[in-house]
Formats: structure tokens, sequence, C-alpha cells
């Protein structure tokens, strides 16, 4: 431990306040500090009313996201020592959900679109309960990293389509649905389509591919929902649209 | 109060419990089956297994060779009739996961590729990169979607079973969201809350692993099976404890000392390897209980590396290179970047052993029943009697389903068979349990909750660890009773009940405190050496004339909980020495 670091939270209990409220601790700095072992931190030596969300602390479990200095993180995979700098690190819940208490926003809406999109392997004739179907590399690699996701929630925060229509699908339920999609062993496609298809479907997306950039688990969810898209102009939109922000891989 | 009531009541919502709701609705889907979870689903531990699940799928391999594995591994003390059904099922049942969309790893054909695990003689660890339990646990959540027999409460923190008139009728649970306490009432509850490594300092599990359903049975009076039986998994993160699979070693990783010594050949692990050349059973890949017992023993020696997270070894992956790395391990090549800001590529990682998994749990018999009718337990926070005295590694993966689906299947029929008790004493008991729980909440004494947590966990890392002597376990035990006593005077700040993850915790923490109870005592009880209970002082040896059998604590109101004892099954495989090294393969071993 070398010095001290201050933490602003964005407090809000709903049986006292009527909106949130910033609170300001002081938190010793260590090299090693997740922003999660400062908010507990403060949780058992500075102030046990503060609520957060956290359990593996190792970036699997998807519990933990918050804002931090504005951005979309997992608490848990986030450092101190990257906002020594700035001097203050800002936490608040997630950008674009309704928030229950302190930094515990209401994921619910985003588990009810993840539940949707008929996340789960479909298929008419399935090999005998005695075999595996068979599935190559190269098969597997088509929608891997798609079946990476954590259900962090940090791509709607940062999706500024969902933050103005909550019934958007959104990018986690998107990705998951193509990640059945494209399995070899999935026959459930056109039964999901209507779901990709709808006013609430891929075609909301307007292209921003921020849910990308804040993706902890590389899923990259602007390609999946990229690739629900059938239509080449829109392809080309978002090449180039990519092309633009840098990302020559597109 | 709200009252709902449902079926059957599943506690937990990681592998187990879902997989036991599936097969609930699949044997039934007339059922209303309550799956409730302090988390959502998928952030159960289960999320966190890395290295992969055991099932028999090689040609050359057999379920003979799983369980006399098994049953060594566990040091005889595993239940021959329990690890029989286990090796028999565990295959089919990761086919049914494939089935429903696992993305087990291929080989270049397409065809389900296993790899080497410690303790085990041929290579039968399915596994998804090095996310297994992720994919594991994500699979069966989206499958259960499709089931209408299946709701969740998510978000519900289980604080009390109802028992009435001898049956367990179910359980009291507080919405987290609005801190209200609720009545469920059920034919059927089962128990699927994972393991209780919390209670030490140093572990690999997730915040959430506090031995919930353990001391919610012991309460009851449904003894608690083995509990002094703590695996210390060999490579965890100094500082954090964080988990970095076995697998690790199962792909060539190996382990040396401040030398740079592998120093495994000196603790009956040998001959050495060849570099890149992982034998079964052999170096690295023995059974957890021994590679950590050889950690300790290289620590007072003076033979390992301090570095600024404390002492550790050298877990060297850097021989299998770049691609073999991204490709088997990457998650692992991003714990170790992330969290000790070591790249595997380039370096060795520092590890050590940590409190990893609970052997032991609630005593059930091989059908997954608890004594108490009507009450059922399955995965890490039960014991049917699989591990014995040390687990090996993806064993219990393959658990959670092969269980998990058999006490879905024995919930839904007596589920189907009706036996809700008298409803209004249930809610009797439910009003009384409620009150003391809101005791808690506004509970003013002078003690705080995270000393407690703090003295419990140093207490268990010191008394119950790797290897226990006398002095230490009567010290832990009486600290534990210490501690308890003192949780009665706990004072909490936080007043609110919306989320008020204070008072939660307090309940967690009363948890944490029957578990560790059940676990020193048994610990003090067992006068042998066995798997991962060692006591070299006093009694360094297996001693089968007295202690081949289960220990079974029972609580007692405000004292020591009493420690009976249970015969182990022995069905076909007599008590033996346990071959690792070059004693297992026929080379010659140093």
């Amino acid at each position: 431990m070398n010095g001290t670091l201050e933490l602003v939270v964005t407090r809000y209990l709903p049986e006292q306040d009527t909106q949130p409220r910033e609170q300001s601790y002081t938190v010793p700095y260590g090299e090693d500090m997740s922003v999660l072992d400062a908010l507990n931190y403060i949780k058992d030596e500075l102030d046990p009313s503060l609520s957060h969300r956290w359990s593996c602390r190792m970036a699997i479990c998807g519990s933990c996201g918050v804002m931090v200095n504005g951005e979309p993180k997992l608490s848990c995979k986030t450092f101190l020592r990257d906002y020594r700098k700035a001097g203050v690190v800002r936490v608040r819940a997630l950008d674009n959900l309704p928030v229950e208490r302190d930094l515990i926003a209401d994921i619910s809406g985003v588990v009810e679109h993840i539940e949707a999109v008929k996340p789960w392997l479909i298929r008419h004739n399935s090999a005998p309960a005695s075999e595996a179907h068979t599935q190559t590399p190269a098969q597997m690699a088509r929608y891997h990293a798609f079946s990476q996701c954590i259900n962090c929630a940090l791509c709607y925060a940062a999706c500024p389509q969902f933050g103005r229509n909550p019934e958007f699908l959104g990018p986690a339920a998107l990705t998951l649905a193509q990640r059945y999609n494209l399995d070899s062993r999935d026959e459930g496609k056109e039964e999901r389509m209507p779901w990709l298809n709808a006013t609430e479907g891929v075609w909301s997306c307007t292209f921003v591919g921020y849910c990308s950039e804040v993706c902890p688990k590389d899923v990259d969810p602007a390609s999946a929902i990229n690739r629900g898209k059938v239509a080449s102009d829109i392809n080309y939109g978002v090449n180039v649209f990519r092309l633009l922000r840098g990302k020559g891989d597109a | 109060m709200n009252q709902q009531t449902a079926d059957i009541v599943i506690v937990g919502g990681g592998g187990a419990g879902l997989r036991a709701a599936i097969a609930a609705a699949e044997a039934n889907p007339g059922l209303d089956i309550l799956l409730l979870s302090k988390v959502y689903p998928m952030r159960s531990h289960t999320v966190a297994a890395e290295g992969g699940c055991a099932g028999v799928i090689q040609p050359h391999d057999s379920v003979d060779a799983h369980f006399d594995d098994t049953v060594a591994g566990g040091d005889w003390l595993c239940d021959q009739d329990v690890v029989d059904y286990f090796v028999r099922h565990a295959t089919e049942e990761n086919l049914r996961l494939e089935h429903w969309g696992c993305p087990w790893s291929r080989k270049p054909d397409g065809s389900i590729n296993v790899r080497a695990f410690g303790g085990m003689q041929i290579e039968r660890t399915w596994f998804a990169a090095d996310k297994t339990g992720f994919h594991i646990l994500h699979t069966l959540f989206q499958t259960s979607l499709q089931y209408p027999a299946i709701r969740r409460c998510d978000e519900y923190f289980c604080t009390d079973l109802l028992v009435e008139d001898g049956h367990c009728g179910g359980l009291l649970a507080i919405d987290m969201r609005s801190g209200e306490q609720t009545l469920i009432a059920a034919s059927a509850v089962i128990l699927a809350t994972g393991g209780a490594a919390r209670v030490y300092r140093y572990n690999t599990n997730g915040g959430i692993v506090t031995g919930d359903g353990m001391a919610l049975a012991y309460r009851q009076g449904v003894p608690l099976r083995d509990m002094e039986f703590m695996q210390y998994h060999p490579t965890g993160l100094p500082g954090s404890g964080i988990l970095i699979t076995e697998a690790a070693r199962g792909e060539g990783g190996v382990l040396t000392n401040r030398d740079g010594y592998r120093y495994l050949q000196d603790y009956g692990l040998g001959p050495e390897t060849p570099l890149g050349r992982p034998q079964n059973k052999q170096m690295e890949l023995g059974p957890r209980d021994r590679l950590s017992q050889a950690f300790w023993h290289e620590q007072l020696a003076g033979r390992t590396v301090a570095t600024e997270r404390g002492e550790a070894v050298y877990l060297d992956l850097r021989h299998l290179g770049e691609q073999h790395i991204q490709e088997r391990l990457p998650f692992i090549r991003d714990l170790a970047r992330t969290y000790v800001n070591v790249d595997a590529v380039r370096e060795p990682i520092p590890v050590r052993p940590t409190a990893h998994y609970t052997m032991g749990g609630i005593q059930t018999d091989r059908h997954t029943a608890t004594c108490l009718p009507g009450l059922y337990a399955v995965g890490e926070c039960a014991s049917i009697g699989l591990h014995g005295a040390n687990r090996l590694g993806s064993n219990s993966l393959a658990e959670l389903s092969v269980f998990g689906r058999l006490a879905g299947e024995q919930a839904a029929d007596r589920a189907a068979q009706g036996h809700a008790v008298n409803p209004q004493a249930l809610r009797q008991q439910a009003e009384a349990r409620a009150v003391e729980r809101e005791a808690l909440r506004t509970a003013d004494g002078p003690e705080r909750l995270p000393v407690l947590r703090d003295e419990m966990a140093a207490s268990m890392e010191a008394g119950i660890g790797i290897f226990r002597s006398p002095a230490s376990m009567t010290a832990t035990t009486e600290k534990i009773a210490e501690l308890k006593a003192r949780y009665q005077q706990l004072g909490l700040r936080d007043r609110s009940r919306a989320f008020n993850t204070e008072w939660l915790q307090a309940i967690e923490l009363g948890f944490l405190l029957d578990v560790a109870e059940a676990m020193s005592y048994s610990a003090l009880a067992r006068q042998e050496s066995r798997g991962s209970h060692q006591r070299p002082e006093d009694f360094p040896v297996r001693d089968d004339a007295h202690f081949l059998r289960h220990s079974l604590a029972q609580q007692q109101r405000g004292g020591a909980p009493a420690i009976n004892w249970q015969d182990v099954v022995i069905t076909r495989s007599a008590p033996g020495e346990r071959h690792y090294g070059g004693k297992a393969t026929g080379e010659a071993g140093t």
C-alpha cells in the first residue's frame, strides 16, 4: 500500500433517497487493487450500507458491472492503478438500466431479452443419445466467440439505442441468437428470425459499435448483429463505418 | 409475509440445480418447479470451473478404470456403489450437454476431444477450452428456458428450511430486491447451493460460496458428512487465490521451486517426466492432495519463491508455445496477465495451494435424499459419497449432471404424490423464523461483521489447513465457538430492506460459522491421516481399522456437534495403497 485514492460513489437508497447522490470515500491505494477491492474495502471499513454485486472476482460470473469514470467496466477487472493519474475514480450503477440501489442495476429486462431469442439448440432430428454430433474446430470457430458472453450487461450500458428504447433486444441477446444460428448443430434459425427481424431486433442497431469496445470477453456483439443482417448494403455501411473508426479488420 | 407454493423448490441455480430442474420438468411437465437463488443462475460458481468434466469415451478406457481412479484418489473413503453409478452415467450426461449445445472442444475430425487430468490413468476429461464450467452453466441455463414448468425466483436468499411433522415442507427466503420475507411451501426441496471454501482466507471460490445449504440442513438436524476433507487446489494465484486450472498441467505445464527444480519427484510422484510430455498419474498429474502437501514441505524447507504476493512456486507453461496456450488455455493466460501481471507465454506463473472444494457436505443416500423426508441435496453442498477423502479434478462437474438429474427425478416422484404439510403450522413457523431474521437486521451489538469473518477465515487456515496438528485444530474449535458467541453480539448499521447486503452477509456469516464448526470438530475426531486430512504429528498414517468410516457431524444446541460414524460402502475394491508416479506407470520410481 502506498498512498490513497478518492472514490466517488453514486449512492441511491430507494427507501430514503428521492434521487441519486454522490458520496466520497478515501481508500488505500495498491497496485493490485481492483475497483471491486476498493468497494469491498469501503463496505468492510467505512460504510457497510454500500451495496454492490460481486462474486467470482475473476471476470467470469458477470456480476460486478458498473460505470467507472463513465465507462462500463467489470469492477473486478478494473484496477486503481489505471486511474492514478485521474486522481479520482467515479463509480455508479450501469447506465441505461433502472437502479435498484446504489451500484445495483435492475438487469431483469436484459435477462428477459436474452430469454426471448430462444437461446438453446433447436434440432428436428438429433443424433442418438449415445452419440455426439460431429463438429469440426472450423465449424465451432464460426460461433465460438459469440458463446463467450457472460451476460454482464456492459454492452447494454454502452448501447445508445437500448438507452432510448429498452424494448430493443440489445447486443447480448442478439449475439446469443447468432451464437445458435451459426452453430452447425442447430436447426432453429427460422424460429429465431422473427425476433431478429422485428423492430426490436437487429435493425434497431445503429452501428455505434461501442458494445464491442466495452465487452470484457471480446465477444464482439457488433459483429454478431452485423452478421444477423441480410442486406449487403447494410453490411457495406457497417464496414465503411468500422473502417472510419479505424477498425480495419471489418 | 408473502407466500407462494410450488411442487418442487430448488435452492441454487448452478449446474446441479439447473440440471435437477430440467430433469424434474422432463419427468413431469405438469409440475410447478421453482428455481430459487440468491444470484441470477449464470452467476453461480459453476461458472468458474475451468479444466473439464470426466466421462469415459476413449476405446482403450473403461468405466472400471474410472472407478478405480476415483476410489484410489479418494483414499478408499468413497461409497463404491455411488462411484459405480457415477462412472456409468457420466458420459451419457456429457453427451446430453453436447446435444444441448455445449461447445466441447473437438479433435480435427469433429469428434469429442479429451485431456489428461490429475489422478486419472487415461485421458477422459472433456473440456471446453479452459472455461468448461462456464459453458456447462450457460448451456444448462439457456436449455432450462425452454421448459414452461420451470420458473425462477432470481435474487431470493433462502434463510431457513421449514420442517413440520417430520417433513421438509418448504422454506423461508428474502426477496433481496424488496427485503421482504417470503414463505415458499413445497412438497420437495432440493438443496444445490454449492461449497463452503469461503470459510478460508485464501480460496478459489466466489464470494457467494458460503455453505448456505449445508448450514440450513445442519440446523434441521441433518448430519454433515466428511466435513474434515477440504481440498486445497495446488495452483491458485498468490494473494487472491484465483484458480489456475489443473488443465494447465494436463496440457504439459510443470511445477518448479525457486531453484528451477521440479520438486514433485521428491514426493513419490517421480520420476521426472520429459518437458511437454506429461504422464498420467505422474509428477504434475498426481492427485491434488499430494501436490498441495508437497508445496507445504517445500515452503518449510525454504525452497519456495518469495513474491510480492506471498510464497509461491512456479507453474511453467512456456514450452507449450503461444499457439497451444492460446487455443487450450486462453482464460489462464488472461487471468495471469490481469491479476499477477505475467504473460504465461513468456514467464512462469506464480502459484500456491488455496482452498478450493468441499468434499464433504449434507449426508444423502445414493439417490440424493437426506434423512429428512422431502429434502434432497446435490452437488458440492451434498455428500453423496463420491469423492471420499480427496476429489479427482473433473469429477465434480460430471457429478452435477449425473446426480442433478437423479435429484430432479426423485423430487418429481415425491411431488407427484403430493406431500403438503399443514399450511397453518408452516406459516406459524415461518413467522417465528422471520422475526429472528428481522432481529438480526436491526442488531445493535458491539461486534463487527468483517472482523468476525476474517478471524474465522484465519483460524480455519491455521487449524484446518493442509497439515493439521492437535493443538491447532483444538484452537480452531475453540475459536469458532468463541466467534459463534460473539456473533450473537453483532451490530449492523444498515437499517434498510432493499438489497441490504450487510444483512445478507450477516446471515451468510452465520452459515459459515456453522459449517466451520462442523469442519473443525470432524477434523479433530478423525484420528488418522487420509487424503486431504493429514495429521503428521499425532496420527500420520491411514487407519482403516478405525476410520474407514464417514464422519457425521450433528449439531447440538449450544455446544459442540456430536460426531458419529457411518460405514463406507465397499463393493469390489478393498482398501489398498495409492500408487502415483513410477509405481502407477510401472516405471522405476525415485
